[in-house]
């Protein structure tokens, strides 16, 4: 009895004075029992330091709970993990927070969007942010709302955009110092799109960066008449954060039209790019176009991963970046520079890149297959880089095509400005248990990449292509699922399949880690359940 | 005689439209359709609406909609918990895409001949198609059934596939050739497959799973089984046969 109300005060402790500080998440890594961020971290390599389930013992991974999300919506968060409690956003915008070791319930927040609300690819949302007690969630109604973590009530609720004109915000917020970072998707609605960061106490705007510039300003050079103001440029990935450089690191999304590029000649900045802003003023510090003028809807809304590699000699702050163009990319993330670029898909839009990583272009007729199609080489799902291999790992779709059929988009507010669509063998988004895929469409693999060489290390092959991102830790395992409902990990080193798990539902969404009474976690949403594994109490 | 309406019937083509059923505002221009299609509907349908597993606005049947009314009800309010979104069209923009998915549907029932008594009569006799095929409880497992198979498929499809087995082949009508670590040799149909396993159903019904690190050989056999009734049947008879099979509708039209 004694030991239960130790037990109890104990927890209760933990709980009143775990505040989550702008230092702890700049130290994020060093608390791998956490999981603090989207991507574990500011670099966003998510990796984790926890090593207690290795190659040796994965086979012992057993199911420890699930959680059953009360929604049909795709689910594709990724949970933080606070000092035992775990936060996640069930589809598309409630919030609930769990016993991490258990999976019991503590509260739920029910947030209500507006009917207004329009997404073009599902009501989803891809998680949360953390400072101090208050957690912060996007919307797909495109506010920014303020959540107290500990009972889940509202502090603040703040319009970002008009959800009525097609934006939205899906991916997770990322907290830098007292601000938190959004920005808005809606690519498919002609918006125009933007990053800003708002003050963490009060909700109110601090910042702002038009993805696509006003004129007058720089890059507006590169649309024509009003193109630009629809020109898309979207944010549905949450971004990373170097504090050295004190630059917030974000991709932006497809132009718009998507697949009528005659429409908005020029580059159409900063659509397709990697973009560095200021994280104090929302200043533009460089940017890098992977795909100028696109017209495949080639988003470059991966995650930026930022490692310190030794390069050509020198150690070099970079970021790495396999992009839905079907091209693995280095960059030097202090001035943007580009370092390297090579396929890591088939492709045959380009015949290789100029020293400064403008695509070369292959002539093509309309209507011709393209390689990689249109869900490109890879998409949002998170890749992971492992200091340890020196290895970064990404879910890609290979061998893919489609073929573009362009039409006049008109704007008009509120609807879908596409110009155009696409075919492809590839259904965008799985529907239904049944599997009749073939390899003329093309196939997924899990790939390891040489940073250095842009070469594939090694590929494990899957039958289906996969909307799963990627988990490694410091004992060389790598975690992913996908579409084939399955939970798997793979030797980081070697790609051999260590283990695997019937998780019965489609995998969209990143694994992650944490730790709590000495016992490694690993957790992945799938179908509509997060499930939570951990090895086997030996007996 | 005796070998099968092979493996499969499925896929592209146009369709009849099923009788009674209301048709859309003529009076507005298939462009209109078009562009508002292009604009918000072909991004998951597709260009030709058969991008959607299960979904193909090319046969003209849908499963939550029979008149344009409901189909319009759809499209504007969607479908809750699907990734099927509600749209704000007006009115005569409602009715321009509904007229446009109707457009992709093509050739009408009442340009097909035949007598589907006499259809029953070859697919059930002569033409040998309840050796692999099955409607209504009758016939083997080899090939699909076709109980519901004028709902699924066009009038357009249902012809060519008689005459060019081509037509039919598709991932979900291929077969399976395995090969067990213990010799034994497995071939059925192909259900459901993943990376690391294979669903199948045999001649005789029997539903197989089979591990892949467990198999010695395992092939997915291109190319239909399926006959060309070209050459076997008469132009005549071909159209009883296609009248006989587009008449099967499954429970639902009974």
């Amino acid at each position: 009895m004694k030991c239960a109300r130790l037990s109890l005060f104990f927890f209760a402790s933990i709980s009143l004075f775990s505040q989550v500080s702008y230092e702890r998440l700049l130290r994020a890594p060093q608390e791998p029992q956490n999981w603090l961020t989207y991507s574990g971290s500011y670099l966003s390599q998510r990796y984790s330091l926890l090593d207690q389930i290795t190659p040796a013992n994965v086979t012992q991974l057993d199911l420890s709970w699930i959680f059953q999300a009360q929604s049909l919506e795709k689910f594709e968060a990724t949970p933080l993990v606070v000092d035992g409690i775990m936060y996640l956003t069930q589809p598309p915008n409630d919030i609930v927070a769990l016993d991490a070791k258990t999976g019991r319930l503590f509260w739920v927040y029910q947030y209500h969007a507006s009917s207004g609300a329009r997404l073009c690819c599902g009501l989803v949302n891809r998680g949360l942010a953390i400072l101090g007690n208050t957690l912060y969630m996007g919307t797909i109604d495109a506010h920014l709302v303020a959540i107290d973590a500990k009972n889940g009530h509202v502090l603040w609720n703040t319009e970002v955009a008009d959800c009525t004109l097609g934006y939205a915000i899906t991916h997770a917020p990322l907290v830098v110092k007292d601000k938190i970072v959004v920005g808005t998707a809606g690519g498919e609605y002609g918006i125009r799109s933007f990053l800003a960061a708002y003050d963490a106490s009060s909700g109110k705007q601090v910042w702002r960066f038009d993805a696509v510039p006003a004129p007058g300003m720089p890059g507006h050079e590169t649309w024509q008449g009003d193109s630009w103001e629809h020109g898309g440029g979207s944010f549905w990935v949450t971004g990373s954060y170097d504090p050295t450089t004190n630059l917030t690191y974000w991709g932006t999304g497809n132009p718009g039209p998507d697949w009528n590029p005659d429409q908005r000649p020029g580059d159409n900045l900063y659509t397709d790019s990697a973009i560095a802003v200021d994280a104090d003023t929302g200043q533009l510090k460089w940017f890098f176009q992977f795909t100028p003028h696109d017209g495949s809807d080639w988003d470059s809304t991966q995650v930026p991963v930022l490692a310190d590699l030794d390069w050509n000699g020198a150690r070099r702050k970079v970021m790495l970046w396999a992009n839905r163009n079907g091209l693995f990319y280095v960059l030097d993330r202090e001035s943007g520079r580009f370092l390297s670029g090579r396929p890591f898909v088939n492709q045959n839009w380009n015949s290789g890149l100029d020293a400064n990583g403008r695509p070369i272009l292959i002539p093509a007729t309309e209507g011709a297959r393209v390689n990689p199609g249109n869900q490109g080489g890879t998409n949002w799902y998170s890749p992971s880089y492992s200091p340890r291999t020196g290895l970064f790992y990404v879910t890609a779709w290979l061998d893919t095509f489609a073929t573009y059929l362009r039409t006049s988009g008109k704007y008009e507010p509120g609807r879908r400005f596409m110009g155009g669509s696409f075919k492809s063998p590839l259904p965008p988004i799985r529907r239904g248990p049944i599997n009749t895929w073939t390899e003329e469409g093309g196939h997924g693999g899990i790939l390891a990449l040489d940073p250095h060489t842009g070469k594939t290390q090694w590929e494990f092959k899957t039958h289906d292509v996969s909307d799963s991102g990627i988990l490694t830790t410091a004992s060389d395992l790598l975690f992913t699922g996908g579409r084939e409902g399955y939970f798997y990990a793979l030797d980081a080193r070697t790609g051999a399949l260590l283990w695997k798990f019937t998780v019965g539902g489609t995998g969209a969404a990143n694994p992650m880690t944490y730790r709590i009474d000495g016992k490694q976690y690993i957790a992945i949403a799938a179908g509509h359940c997060l499930f939570a594994f951990a090895l086997r109490d030996q007996p | 005689m005796s070998t099968a309406l092979g493996l499969a019937l499925i896929m592209l083509g146009v369709a009849g439209q099923p009788p009674g059923q209301t048709h859309s505002d003529s009076t507005l221009t298939t462009e209109a359709g078009a562009r508002l299609y292009f604009a918000y509907c072909s991004a998951c349908h597709g260009a030709e609406g058969n991008t959607i597993p299960g979904v193909d606005f090319r046969t003209g049947k849908f499963r939550r909609a029979s008149s344009d009314d409901d189909l319009t009800m759809i499209v504007q309010r969607g479908i809750p918990g699907t990734a099927m979104p509600p749209n704000s069209f007006g009115n005569s923009e409602l009715r321009a895409v509904v007229g446009y998915i109707r457009s992709l549907q093509g050739s009408h029932l009442e340009a097909l001949r035949g007598d589907a008594r006499r259809g029953q009569m070859i697919f059930e006799g002569r033409g040998g198609c309840l050796n692999c095929h099955r409607v209504n409880g009758k016939g083997a497992y080899a090939a699909t059934d076709l109980s519901d198979i004028g709902i699924i498929r066009s009038i357009d499809y249902l012809q060519r596939s008689l005459v060019d087995p081509a037509v039919s082949d598709l991932p979900e009508h291929r077969r399976i050739r395995a090969v067990t670590r213990d010799g034994v040799a497995v071939a059925g149909r192909h259900l459901n497959e993943d990376t690391f396993t294979v669903q199948l159903i045999d001649s005789k019904g029997n539903l197989i799973s089979l591990l892949k690190s467990e198999l010695k050989a395992y092939e997915v056999v291109k190319g239909s089984t399926m006959p060309s009734y070209r050459d076997r049947l008469s132009p005549g008879e071909l159209e009883d046969l296609v009248r006989y099979v587009y008449s099967l509708k499954g429970s639902a039209s009974k």
